[in-house]
Formats: structure tokens, sequence, C-alpha cells
């Protein structure tokens, strides 16, 4: 084993790991710290795959930005300081949404195997930030745009729902 | 006479030749690493030690008081003394606070704003990592802190400090914005986001270019930084001393540490994106970037003893009403400027005439955008 993938089996422990614990946790801000951990183990993952400039981005607005999340939740959050003792994380559905959730898995794994990935063993050279950004404007114009106009309507729609 | 001016790669390339006799290539490599990395630290805390001493000396003279002037010569010795009080101060845990996060946040305060000094180039060839990312890095790595600020406040189960906190994130996530966005003027001109290739464009200093853009970058980082006249987070006249009202001893020197820190990755990447970074006649590049550090440095504690505190209602409104707008506009002027004057090829001082004639509309638009905002307000308030 290369040192390559031993760093990729632990980053993706961790990062799976810190997934698990924030859906087990039972304090709303405990769970969201553990959401950021895993965040910043995704980020790890991108540094592996040498792609420094989405790593810097997701730190900036996920691990970063996650931080209002956070405030909001303990705005909304009646008595913030204590864990939710006595209240149990399962009710009654939880036998149909593990059904399902479990279809979906096999699913998603099913189709990640079989599908014929296209590998680019040509390595990307000169400035990769650049080509990005050439990427953004002339090839991939149009998702770039649409992904625009969607963040912008949920926040337009964020605020309407705000001040309701 | 010439080993004065590269100390700092000559220095590395003697020790990488000493070190190859006796290791293979790699470990030398660790160990180069392991000692930049220690030197770079311990450069750090040392210049934060003195930074408290250096600010209360000068708040002292503004206020017309000597300030520390016991210990030692001078008071020089004044941050050891501190040093020795703080560790051997004793650590309270409140019985009700949330001990992993009351531990581990000032851990995740100090962590950051040392880890944005892997792109700062101290001199020329002096950067650890010169990144093709580096600016981003900067301030993605920066941007973390806000998260050991708000364990902080959450974990201590104090009304103070979870008020402190949340006033700290709320202010540190909106002047982000208008803080990245003055750097997109200066990126648009370099065309790279790498420290080393910012420096080595910067044939006239950006401040020149880019005025507007440098007051922007200034004031919200300093808002960034909670310090005075924006430092609502840690107001000791309203909420005791906000996120880290409940830490003692060598956790509250965390904070402290965390706080001077960020103001020295502050000012050195103001200097290296603005001010030139290591460029200078005459004196070697890295005594250019610790002066030109400094003088930031001082601005600041300048402020500091000079302006009273912001409202909070007053700081939300002065972030997205007016620093995020003026920040946009400042980004197309420098997009019209750079297409019809492109940066490469044209002579430095015809840049620095566009740029001027540039700035000027970019002031006459805001002033006219902004005028007697105080005015517009009176009217409403007698309006309503």
């Amino acid at each position: 084993m290369s040192i390559t993938q031993v760093a990729f089996i632990l980053i993706s422990a961790i990062t799976l790991g810190s997934a698990l614990a924030m859906v087990t946790s039972r304090t709303v801000f405990v769970a969201a710290l553990w959401m950021v951990a895993a965040f910043v183990g995704v980020a790890a993952l991108y540094i592996l795959l040498e792609a420094g400039f989405l790593a810097a981005i997701q730190l900036l607005i996920y691990a970063g930005g996650i931080a209002v999340l956070i405030l909001f939740a303990i705005m909304l959050t009646p008595r913030v300081m204590q864990p939710m003792e006595g209240l149990s994380r399962f009710n009654d559905q939880w036998m149909f949404v593990a059904a399902v959730s479990a279809f979906l898995f096999a699913g998603l794994w099913a189709l990640a195997i079989r599908t014929d990935w296209p590998v680019n063993l040509q390595r990307v050279t000169g400035d990769n930030i650049f080509l990005l950004g050439r990427g953004f404007m002339t090839q991939y114009l149009l998702p770039f745009e649409v992904t625009s106009i969607l963040l912008l309507v949920a926040l337009v729609g964020a605020i309407v729902i705000a001040r309701d | 006479m010439q080993f004065i001016y590269d100390i700092g790669p000559r220095i590395v390339a003697i020790t990488a030749q000493f070190l190859g006799q006796h290791f293979p290539a790699w470990a030398v490599q660790l160990i180069l690493m392991i000692v930049s990395v220690a030197t770079i630290a311990v450069f750090v805390l040392i210049t934060f030690m003195f930074l408290t001493y250096l600010e209360r000396k000068i708040i002292a003279r503004m206020q017309d008081r000597i300030g520390p002037n016991r210990v030692g010569p001078l008071g020089l010795l004044q941050p050891v003394a501190d040093a020795i009080k703080m560790m051997t101060k004793e650590d309270i845990t409140p019985t009700v606070a949330h001990r992993a996060a009351y531990n581990i946040a000032p851990v995740l305060v100090v962590a950051p704003p040392l880890m944005a000094f892997a792109v700062i180039p101290f001199g020329k060839g002096m950067i650890a990592a010169d990144l093709n990312i580096g600016i981003l890095y900067a301030v993605a790595i920066s941007s973390l802190g806000t998260l050991g600020l708000l364990m902080a406040g959450w974990s201590s189960r104090n009304k103070f400090s979870l008020i402190g906190a949340m006033r700290a994130v709320a202010q540190m996530v909106s002047y982000e914005v208008p803080m990245i966005l003055s750097l997109m003027g200066v990126l648009m001109i370099t065309g790279s986001l790498a420290m080393g290739q910012i420096v080595s464009k910067q044939a006239v200093p950006f401040i020149i270019l880019q005025p507007v853009a440098f007051i922007i970058y200034f004031i919200s980082s300093i808002a960034e930084l909670n310090r005075t006249p924006f430092d609502i987070p840690e107001a000791e006249s309203e909420i005791v001393a906000g996120y880290h009202t409940e830490y003692s001893g060598m956790k509250f020197a965390m904070f402290m540490m965390s706080e001077y820190v960020s103001v020295i990755v502050m000012a050195a990447v103001g200097t290296t994106v603005f001010l030139g970074g290591w460029r200078g006649p005459v004196l070697p590049s890295y005594i250019w970037f610790l002066l030109k550090i400094y003088v930031i440095i001082f601005v600041l504690m300048w402020f500091r003893g000079t302006l009273p505190r912001l409202r909070v209602d007053q700081l939300q409104g002065f972030a997205w009403k007016f620093c995020v707008p003026v920040a946009l506009l400042n980004i197309f002027m420098s997009g019209i400027v750079i297409f019809l004057v492109p940066p490469n090829t044209t002579h430095p001082l015809v840049q620095v005439a566009a740029y001027a004639v540039g700035n000027i509309i970019l002031a006459i638009v805001v002033l006219l955008l902004y005028r007697r905002p105080t005015a517009r307000a009176a009217a409403a308030v007698s309006g309503a």
C-alpha cells in the first residue's frame, strides 16, 4: 500500500466517523461541530486529489460558513444549553426510512461499480485555477449560470420566508 | 555583504548541504520542513509577546501615561512576567461546561492564524510554501477561527459568553465578504493567487493602484480581528469579556495569543498584497517586510487609542450597505481599467495614471451614492 492509499483510508475513516457521530449526537451544537469535522475531512480528500482550489473553497464556504448555520441552530432551539435527554431518536417511521435508505444505498453502490468511469491519466498541466475559470466561462457556462440562478432564487426565497 | 541580503535561502542551502552528508534525501526534506515550521512559529510567538508590550506602551503614551516600566529596563521584560503569571494561575473549568468543547476551543482558535503563516513571504525566497492558491488559503484558514470562538462561547454555559460568541460570528461572517471582495481587484491585476507572484508583479505597490480596495480591506480586517472600534464581541462594559469570560490562566492566554497572531497575519497579508511585500531599496528584503508590517500594526494600535466602539445595530449595516457595494464598484472599476490598459504590457506610469482616473471617478460615484447619510436618517426619524 502506498502512502496515498493509507492517507485516503485514514481521511475517509475520519470523515465517515464524523458523519456518523453527527447523526447520533443528542445536542444540536455538538452535531454541527461533527458536521464541520466531516467537511474538513472532505477538504483533505480534495487536497489528496491535488485539487487545492476546491479544498480552499470547501473550507471557506462549508467549514467557515457553517458557523452561521450553528448560529441559527442556537437561536432557534429552546434550552440550547441542555442535551435533549429522554427524547427518542427514533419515531414509528424508522423501519420505512431505513428500507428506503438501504435501497438507495444499494442502487448508488451498483451504479458506482458498474459505470465505466472515464479515467484521464494525462495530468493537468499549467495553472489549474486558470483552466477552471476558463472552463466556467466557456464550455460549462450554462450549468454555471443555472447554478448561480438557483442559488439566487434560494437566497431571495429565504429572505421572503424570513420577512413573513 | 550579499550574505545579509539573502540570509534565509543561504542558511537553508548550507543546512541542506550539511544534512545531505549524513541523511537520505527524504529525511533532509523532513528535517528542513520541521525546522522552518518551528522557526516561523517561534518568531510569531515572540512577536506576539512583545506586541502586547508595544500595545500597552503606545496606548499609554496616547493617554499621557508611561505604561509598563517596572520589570527590566523600560519594562521590556513585562511580557515574560505576564507569561509566568499566566502559566501559574489556577485553571478553572465551570462545572456545567461541555468539557470537550471547552478544552478544544482555545486550540482551535490559535491554530488557524498560525497555519496562515505557511504562505506569507517574509523576504526574498523566504516563503514556507508558495501555493498556487496562496491568498485564498490564508483567507480560508483564517475563517476557521470563527468556529473556535463559537465553541468557546457555547461550551462555557454562560450567557455573556454565548452573547459574545454570537456577536463575534455575526460580525466575522459579515466582514469576511467585503474583505475577500476587496482583494479581488488586486488578484485581477496579478492574474494569480500565489503570494510570490503577487509580490513580484508589484513594480508599483498596489495601494497606489487600488487605494479604495486597501481602505475596505483595512476596515473589514479590523472587524475580523474584533479590535476597536469593532470590539463589540468582547465589549467589557456590556458583556464582561465576551466569549472568553470563563477562561483563566493559559487558556485565556491562548485567546490573547490568537488575537495578536491574527493581527500579525492581517498586517502580513495587507503588506504582501497592497504595500509591495518585501520589495524596497537598500535594506534587506525581510527588514522591509517587518517595517511595513509594523507600520500597519502601529495604525491598528493608534485606532485603539483613539476611536470609541461602534453600536451593535450600526455594525451590520456598515458591512452590507457600505463596504460590500463599494468593494463591488471597485471590482467593476478595476475590470474596466484592466480592459483598457492591460497590466502586463503597458508601462507602470501609464497604469498609475489610468487607475488614478478610475479611482477619482469611483470616489465621486461613492460620495454621490452615500451623501449625507446622517441628514437622511434624521429626516426619516422626524418624518416617522
